[in-house]
């Protein structure tokens, strides 16, 4: 089963997904994917990886980690599938990273890895964007180049553990403007789900809601204004969003 | 926490490391070599995740086998949404202030992001209270003193800060929206020193009050 946030003539809903992406509200409508906004299905802090793919970390020219390379984002860089997220003015490199999300359904404090999909809600797909020229030597990545606002498109929506039988099994994509431009598969992972929660949870306390984004592989590229950026992963969900300049989302955002 | 600061300051804890001139200029000449290349051009920025919340009189848990830090600071509570905020404007946005211990396990290093040191459960003690923005006449002229079990251990003032709080604000909101119950930890001075099982920690900032906590093995 599939599990989405959206708001629909100003009111913020749990909706079920079902066929051809329609959400169904409690109340029993049915709505076409078009009709709604749709918006981050969590809303908890997210623990995005760097170089977890050995790939990518080559690609990078960075030597694979041997403890995983964990950074914050906070909410207000989510934004939903089918939104916009801008590319500042003047900037020489903007690229998309198509990550598996495992979302944390409960309290998770020193959880071993055997039972750590026990702590999980499900997984959504999200596109950790960054902007390569404000990367600085500290705390890297910064949050400059991975907080900024509506930059981190996620969902569409959760879908079950249930349904999603081997999550270190997966194919990711991303298309630009209809053009596959990267492609991996999430058995290239470093550091797979489990561990993952056992490690942080070995040093502090998960939230339902929270959010891990286990890292991209290799296949990156420069997005601009009008670009249309899908990223999917097998399985899980495929995250529509657009690029839009600076000027065109601040004045949006001014008339809303 | 008192039930106003609790109600407004719900959002998003923003951390700014090396917001000390004493601190940054401790390390200047290490920030210029490897893995750093040069000192940071923008603020350097962290987050506190929600579960390091605690309040005035709450325990920090001393993690087993690690060295435990207080990190006291000037927290800024925002009052209002801040998109793209000009230096003039910024404290226009700023609903009051509060003291933060901003708890940390050392940082030998600034390269990779603090997680580990600093999103322990409990590791960001806010309170005692919400002090208004104008009960404050100058939020740049004020004395930082930590005390452990009575004892004065470091000390410092907001005079000192390497970015004013406006312009802290404006630099942020260039990129990120600091809304309305977010707080912005100013920074912590230099000269950190370890804590212990058993200790009371108290950080003093004029105007603002003593801001409580004790000490306990994990």
């Amino acid at each position: 089963m599939k599990h989405a946030r959206i708001r629909f003539e100003g009111e913020v809903h749990q909706v079920q997904v079902e066929a051809h992406n329609a959400v169904r509200l409690a109340d029993g409508r049915l709505l076409a994917e078009s009709q709604v906004e749709w918006l981050p299905p969590a809303t908890g802090s997210m623990f995005a990886l760097g170089l977890n793919y050995a790939d990518h970390a080559a690609e990078l020219a960075f030597k694979p980690p041997t403890e995983p390379l964990a950074f914050i984002k906070s909410p207000g860089t989510y934004t939903g599938h089918n939104q916009t997220t801008w590319r500042p003015d003047n900037v020489a490199y903007m690229h998309y990273e198509c990550e598996l999300v495992a979302v944390i359904g409960k309290q998770a404090r020193n959880v071993k890895r055997e039972n750590a999909l026990d702590y999980l809600a499900g997984y959504t797909v999200c596109n950790d964007y960054a902007i390569r020229d404000y990367l600085e030597n500290y705390y890297r990545p910064n949050l400059r180049v991975k907080n900024r606002d509506a930059t981190t498109p996620v969902g569409p929506w959760i879908v079950d553990v249930a349904d999603v039988p081997d999550p270190s099994n997966l194919k990711l994509r991303t298309w630009i403007n209809g053009e596959l431009r990267q492609e991996g598969s999430t058995s290239d992972m470093i550091f797979d789900i489990p561990y993952l929660i056992e490690y942080l949870s070995s040093f502090m306390t998960l939230q339902p809601g929270d959010m891990i984004a286990t890292g991209t592989p290799e296949g990156l590229a420069d997005v601009v204004p009008g670009d249309e950026v899908i990223v999917e992963v097998e399985g899980v969900g495929r995250l529509v969003n657009r690029i839009v300049s600076e000027a065109e989302f601040f004045s949006a955002r001014k008339e809303a | 926490m008192s039930r106003a600061l609790h109600d407004l300051a719900n959002g998003t804890l923003f951390g700014v490391a090396l917001n000390y001139q004493g601190l940054l200029n401790q390390r200047i000449a290490e920030f210029e070599q490897a893995p750093y290349q040069k000192p940071p051009v923008k603020p350097v920025l962290f987050i506190k995740t929600p579960n390091t919340r605690n309040g005035h009189d709450g325990v920090v848990l001393h993690p087993h086998g690690e060295r435990l830090q207080p990190g006291p600071a000037l927290g800024v509570v925002i009052g209002k949404s801040s998109s793209r905020v000009s230096v003039e404007n910024a404290l226009e946005h700023v609903a009051g202030y509060t003291i933060v211990n901003e708890f940390s396990l050392p940082e030998d290093s600034y390269y990779r992001p603090a997680v580990k040191a600093k999103c322990r459960d409990g590791f960001c003690a806010l309170g005692p209270e919400l002090v208004p923005r104008d009960q404050i006449a100058n939020p740049h002229q004020l004395d930082l003193k930590l005390f452990v079990n009575g004892e004065l251990r470091q000390q410092n003032s907001t005079a000192n800060f390497v970015r004013n709080i406006p312009r802290l604000i404006a630099e942020i909101s260039e990129f990120m929206t600091l809304h309305e119950g977010d707080v912005l930890i100013t920074g912590t001075p230099e000269g950190r020193v370890d804590v212990q099982p058993g200790d009371t920690v108290e950080v003093e900032i004029s105007g603002l009050g003593r801001l409580v906590n004790h000490i306990v093995a994990e």
